[in-house]
C-alpha cells in the first residue's frame, strides 16, 4: 500500500490548523487557482449539468463486455457482436447496449495502481488514491459543491441501492454525501411522517422548547455554523413535502417505458435516475453489484448482463428521448477489470491494468473508442499516451461540466487540494 | 396437505409454546422488576483525593488555568455532575447513563461521584468492549481485511479482554507488534494479517502498512508520509528513516501455521536508484534505546514502548484524551511532533499526562481517571446567564468542553438506552442484546459511520435528521408499549406529570428538566387535547430524543 502524499503540506499543515480548524465549516473557501491551462480547450457547447454513475460493484470483466476479444485464449467462449458503430464490438452479453453504441464513448486503456475493493471503488469515485489524512469527494459532492442550487427541496446527490462504500463529501463535508435510498418502490426512505400534521406540529413545538433551553449561553450561530442540527430539520421538514418528492417515483412511468428497462431493482433505479436528473438533481449513483467474479466468472457475466444490457440501453435511448442526454453524463464502471487469464475455478481476479469504462452524453463523443488492449491481455504500461489513468477520466468530466477542476480548496487538516489533479483528455470530447 | 405430515404432534407444539411463554414472561417480568438489582461495584472512597493523584490533576489544571490567563479567556464554570457522568459513559461505553444508574451515582457522596461512575464503568464489560472497538480503528482501520485469515471480531474482543483486565498499555502493544501464531488461537495476530495483501504477488504481511500502523497508532508520528521521498520540505524524515522501520517486520511471514519469522529481509527499491537493496532495522529516532539482541519485532516492541520513548504515551495519553473530549488534545489524533518549540508548544496537560501514564506503567484505567478528574473536562460547554457564551476561541484552548457530534453507534446506542430503566450490558437478557444489535446495525448504516476518521468535527446531515424524526428505531422506542419501553413504564409508574417530566428527561437527556421546559411538558400532559397521554408521551420523547442536545456530547 502506498500513502500518496504531497509533501507541500507538511509545513504549513499544523500552522493552518491551529488558525483554521476551530472554524467549524470555515475552512472550504478556495485559495489558489492553477496556472497552466492555456493549452486547453473551452467546451464548445453549453456544460453538461448532471452526471448519472452506473456503479457496476465488485469489477466487471472488460472482456465479457465492453472489450472482448473472440477467439482468443483470454476470451473464453465469449464471442464478440456488431455495434451501431461499424467495426465496434462488443461482448455478446449485450445487445441491446450494442445498438446504442452509436452514443457511447468507451475507454479500453483505463489503468490504476488499486486492486482491492475498497481502494480501488475510492479511487474510481474520487479520482483520488485513498490518503489517510484525508477522505477525497467523490465526483457527485463536487459537482454540488460547485454549483449550489436553493432550488431544491430534495438532496442533488443521491445513491440508489447503495453497495458497500457509497459516493461521500468527503473533506467537503458530510452534507455531501450522497442520499441513500435503499429500494426502488417509489419512496425513499423515512421521508413519511409517522404522525399526522397536526401533531407533528405539537412535537416540533415541543422540540422547539428544548432547542431553547440548549441554545441558552451558547453561540448564536451554533447551528448555522457547526452543528446544523435545526438547519437540516428545516430541509428534511421541507423534503418530506415536496412535490419533487415524486421524481422517486418510477409507477409513473409509462408501463413500456419502465418494461424497457427491465424488471429489475436496477433497471429501476436508473428509470428513477433520468427522473431524478430530470428534476434537478446533480448526480445519481446507481449501483449493480455481484461482478466480483473470482469463480465461474462467464456464466455470473451471463446473468449480470442480463440486468445491465436493457438498463444501460434503455437509460440511454430515454435520455435521448427527454432530451437530457446533452445536459446529462452518463458513466458505466466498476473499480477495476478482470484478468485475462482464466483461474482454475473458471473465475477472473482483479486486474486494473487495462480495464473499460464507458460513457455518454455530456459533451463526450458519441460512437468512439479510446485505447485497446492486447490480444494476449499483457498489462497496459501506465506510461503508454494512450492509457488513461482514473484521474484523466474525473478531470474530463470535471471539464465537460464546467468546473474549474484545478482550482483547490483548503481541507481540513490545512492542505490545499485540486478539485481534480488529472489530465483532460480532449479526444473523448466532441 | 403435505404441512400435515411433516408438522410435530400437537402436544409438542403446546409445549413448545408454553416454554416461549415461560422464557418470554421471565423476560418480561427480569426487565420490569428491576428496583434495585445494580451491583455496587468495588470502589475505594477517597482514594482519588491523595496527593499521588491529586497532584497529576492539579499540574493540568495550572497549566490550563495559565493559559486562559495569558489568552485572557475566561472558562466556563463546571457543567453540572450529570453532564459529566454523560459524558463519560459516551465516551467509554457508547451510550448514556439509564435512569437506574443516575438514581445509583446520585445516592453517593458529592465529590465522590464521578470517581465512583468510572468504578462503576471500568467494572462494566461494555466498557472494555466499546473502547477496544474504538481503539480497533487506529489498530486495524474499519475494513473487513483479508478474507479467511483475518478475524477482526476476535481481535476486538481479546482486546477488550486486555483492557477489561487493565493490562498494562505497553504490553498489549508489544503483543500486537511480536504477534505469532494463528489469527484464531492468537487474536492479536490478526493485527500483522490484516495487512495481507491477497492480490499481491508477494505473499505475506504488509511491512509498509504495518511501520504505517506501528508510527501512527503506537507513536503519534507520520513517517509514512516520506515512503516515496524524503520530505523536502521539513527536514524531519528521510525515505529511508520510513523503510528502515517497516524492515523490522521483514521476516514475519505467513505460513500454514500462522505469522512465522520465516520470511525474507525486507528489501526496497529507493527513488532514483535501479535497484532493490536490502534495508537494515534502524529505528528513527532515539536509537540507543533499540536492544542490541533478540528478533526483529521483539527488538521494535521494546523500543517503541521502552519508558523513555516519549512519543509512545504521549500518542496514547492524546488518543484517550479525544475518546474522552470527542476530539484530541493535538490534532489530527495521530501527528503529534516528537519535540516541542517556542512556536509550537505542547498544548497544556499533554506533557504532564505522559509522565503520569508513564510513571504508573501505562495504566489506562488511571490514566482515564486523572482526566476525568482535571477542571478542562469537567467545564460547561456553556456560560452562565448575564456571560457572552464560548467563542471558537474558547473552543481552540479548550476554556470551554467543545460540542462533539454523537457518533452513529452512540445514538443508536443512547436511543435504545432511554427507552430502558436499568443499564442495557453486556448481562442482560439475551432477548434485548439480540434487539439492540440488530436495529442497532440497521441504524447504524443509515446513520453514516465515517470510519476512522472520527475526529473531525462534522455537522449533521439531512438522512440523519429524517432516520430520526421518521425512522424505525424511535418510532418503535418511543410507542405505547409497557414491556419494552420506558416512555409507558414512566407514565404507568410515577406519581404524578412532575416526575413524569423529570423521568423522562433524565433517561433521555440525563438532566432534569428546566423551570420552562418542566411547565411546558407537565401542561401539556394534563391539558385536554385531541391526543391521549400515551400519545403525548410518546411526543415528549420524541421531542427529546431529536434535539441538538441528544445527538451532540455536550
Amino acid at each position: 500500500m502506498n500513502y500518496p502524499c504531497n509533501s507541500a503540506s507538511h509545513i504549513t499543515r499544523r500552522t493552518l490548523l491551529q488558525t483554521a480548524g476551530f472554524g467549524g465549516l470555515a475552512w472550504l473557501t478556495p485559495v489558489a487557482h492553477l496556472l497552466g491551462r492555456a493549452q486547453e480547450k473551452a467546451p464548445t457547447h453549453a456544460p453538461a449539468k448532471s452526471i448519472i454513475m452506473l456503479w457496476m460493484a465488485g469489477g466487471p470483466s472488460q472482456l465479457e463486455t465492453f472489450d472482448p476479444h473472440e477467439g482468443k485464449k483470454i476470451a473464453g467462449d465469449t464471442r464478440a457482436i456488431d455495434t451501431s458503430v461499424k467495426g465496434v464490438k462488443l461482448a455478446h452479453g449485450l445487445p441491446r447496449v450494442a445498438k446504442v453504441m452509436d452514443e457511447l464513448t468507451l475507454v479500453r486503456s483505463m489503468v490504476s495502481k488499486e486492486g482491492d475493493h475498497e481502494r480501488a471503488a475510492y479511487n474510481v469515485k474520487t479520482g483520488y488514491r485513498p490518503d489517510p489524512t484525508l477522505v477525497h469527494p467523490s465526483i457527485g459532492a463536487v459537482l454540488c459543491h460547485e454549483f449550489p442550487d436553493a432550488k431544491m427541496d430534495i438532496p442533488r446527490h443521491i445513491s440508489i441501492l447503495p453497495g458497500q462504500w457509497p459516493a461521500r463529501g468527503g473533506y467537503l463535508g458530510a452534507q455531501y454525501d450522497a442520499f441513500k435510498v435503499y429500494n426502488t418502490n417509489g419512496r425513499a426512505g423515512n421521508i413519511t411522517a409517522r404522525v399526522q400534521p397536526k401533531r407533528l406540529d405539537n412535537r416540533l413545538a415541543a422540540l422547539e422548547v428544548v432547542e431553547q433551553s440548549f441554545a441558552r449561553g451558547r453561540r448564536p450561530d451554533l447551528d448555522t455554523k457547526t452543528t446544523l442540527h435545526n438547519t437540516t430539520i428545516q430541509k428534511a421538514l421541507r423534503m418530506m413535502s415536496s412535490e419533487q418528492l415524486s421524481a422517486f417515483d418510477v409507477n409513473q412511468a409509462p408501463a413500456k417505458t419502465r418494461a424497457a428497462f427491465g424488471d429489475t431493482q436496477f433497471g429501476r433505479g436508473c428509470l428513477a435516475a433520468i427522473q431524478l436528473i430530470g428534476a434537478g438533481v446533480r448526480c445519481v449513483e446507481v449501483t449493480l453489484s455481484g461482478w466480483d467474479t473470482h469463480a465461474n466468472n462467464h456464466e455470473a457475466h451471463v446473468t449480470q448482463n442480463a440486468i445491465l444490457d436493457p438498463a444501460l440501453a434503455a437509460l440511454i435511448r430515454e435520455l435521448r428521448t427527454r432530451k437530457l442526454l446533452d445536459q446529462t453524463i452518463v458513466i458505466c464502471a466498476g473499480e477495476f477489470g478482470r484478468t485475462p487469464k482464466i483461474n482454475p475455478a473458471d473465475g477472473r481476479d482483479h486486474w486494473p491494468t487495462g480495464f473499460s469504462i464507458a460513457l455518454a452524453g455530456g459533451g463526450f463523443r458519441a460512437g468512439h473508442v479510446h485505447g485497446a488492449t492486447a490480444a494476449d491481455g499483457a498489462k497496459l504500461d501506465p506510461l503508454d499516451k494512450d492509457s488513461i489513468h482514473v484521474a484523466d477520466i474525473h478531470t474530463t468530466v470535471q471539464h465537460a461540466l464546467g468546473i474549474e477542476y484545478a482550482k483547490e480548496l483548503m481541507t481540513p487538516i490545512g492542505r490545499p487540494m485540486a478539485l481534480s489533479d488529472g489530465r483532460v483528455i480532449q479526444t473523448l470530447l466532441k | 396437505m403435505p404441512s400435515e405430515k411433516i408438522a410435530p404432534p400437537l402436544w409438542q407444539r403446546n409445549l413448545l409454546f408454553a416454554v416461549a411463554c415461560v422464557v418470554g414472561a421471565s423476560a418480561v417480568v427480569s426487565n420490569l422488576l428491576t428496583s434495585d438489582t445494580m451491583s455496587a461495584p468495588k470502589h475505594q472512597a477517597g482514594r482519588y483525593e491523595k496527593p499521588s493523584f491529586r497532584m497529576a490533576v492539579d499540574w493540568v489544571d495550572e497549566e490550563f488555568a495559565a493559559d486562559w490567563k495569558k489568552a485572557k479567556l475566561e472558562p466556563a464554570p463546571p457543567a453540572d455532575e450529570l453532564t459529566q457522568i454523560r459524558r463519560l459513559s459516551l465516551g467509554l461505553t457508547g451510550t448514556i447513563p439509564s435512569l437506574q444508574e443516575i438514581r445509583a451515582v446520585e445516592a453517593q457522596p458529592e465529590g465522590e461521584r464521578i470517581q465512583w461512575w468510572l468504578s462503576h464503568l471500568f467494572a462494566d464489560r461494555r466498557t472494555s468492549e466499546y473502547l477496544a472497538e474504538r481503539f480497533a480503528r487506529a489498530y486495524v482501520g474499519v475494513e473487513n481485511g483479508p478474507f479467511l485469515i483475518y478475524r477482526r471480531r476476535r481481535f476486538v474482543s481479546w482486546l477488550a479482554d486486555e483492557f477489561e483486565a487493565n493490562r498494562p498499555y505497553d504490553e498489549i502493544v508489544r503483543s500486537l507488534i511480536t504477534a505469532e501464531g494463528l489469527w484464531t488461537n492468537n487474536p492479536e495476530v490478526n493485527f500483522v494479517t490484516v495487512t495481507v495483501d491477497q492480490n499481491e504477488e508477494k505473499k505475506g504481511p504488509d511491512e509498509v502498512k504495518l511501520a504505517a500502523r506501528v508510527t501512527r497508532a503506537f507513536l503519534g508520528v507520520r513517517i509514512d508520509c516520506v515512503q516515496c521521498h524524503d520530505d523536502y520540505l521539513g527536514d524531519e524524515w528521510l525515505q529511508k528513516d520510513f523503510h528502515q522501520l517497516a524492515s523490522f517486520f521483514g521476516e514475519a511471514d505467513l505460513a500454514i501455521s500462522g505469522i512465522r519469522e520465516t520470511g525474507n529481509p525486507y528489501e526496497f527499491e529507493y527513488r532514483r536508484q535501479r535497484e532493490m537493496v536490502k534495508v537494515p532495522t534502524i529505528v528513527p529516532f532515539q536509537p540507543e534505546l533499540l536492544p542490541e539482541r533478540g528478533r526483529p519485532r521483539h527488538r521494535l516492541g521494546r523500543w517503541v514502548t521502552h519508558k523513555e520513548n516519549r512519543a509512545f504515551a504521549r500518542a496514547t495519553v492524546n488518543r484517550v484524551w479525544a475518546l474522552m473530549f470527542g476530539r484530541p488534545l493535538v490534532e489530527p489524533v495521530d501527528e503529534i511532533p516528537l519535540k516541542d518549540s517556542l512556536e509550537n508548544p505542547y498544548p497544556p496537560g499533554l506533557e504532564i499526562l505522559t509522565d503520569d501514564f508513564i510513571i504508573n506503567n501505562f495504566n489506562l484505567q488511571r490514566l482515564i481517571r486523572v482526566i476525568a478528574a482535571t477542571r478542562v473536562f469537567g467545564l460547561d460547554s456553556k456560560m452562565p446567564v448575564g456571560h457572552a457564551p464560548p467563542t471558537l476561541e474558547h473552543d481552540e484552548h479548550r476554556a470551554a468542553f467543545t460540542l462533539s457530534r454523537l457518533r452513529p453507534e452512540q445514538v443508536a446506542g443512547s436511543i435504545i438506552q432511554s427507552a430502558s430503566l436499568t443499564a442495557i450490558d453486556a448481562d442482560s437478557h439475551i432477548i434485548f442484546q439480540l434487539n439492540r444489535s440488530i436495529q442497532q446495525g440497521d441504524f447504524i448504516k443509515r446513520y453514516g459511520d465515517i470510519g476512522e476518521d472520527e475526529f473531525y468535527i462534522q455537522g449533521g446531515t439531512i438522512p440523519q435528521r429524517l432516520l430520526m424524526m421518521n425512522g424505525t428505531l424511535v418510532h418503535e422506542r418511543i410507542k405505547n408499549d409497557l414491556v419494552t419501553n420506558a416512555a409507558s413504564r414512566i407514565l404507568a409508574t410515577a406519581s404524578n406529570d412532575t416526575k413524569v417530566v423529570e423521568a423522562t428527561y433524565l433517561a433521555v437527556l440525563s438532566r432534569r428538566p428546566s423551570e420552562a421546559e418542566a411547565k411546558y411538558f407537565v401542561d401539556a400532559l394534563s391539558q385536554k387535547s385531541f391526543l391521549s397521554r400515551k400519545a403525548k408521551q410518546a411526543d415528549l420523547y420524541w421531542a427529546l430524543i431529536n434535539s441538538t442536545e441528544f445527538s451532540w456530547n455536550h
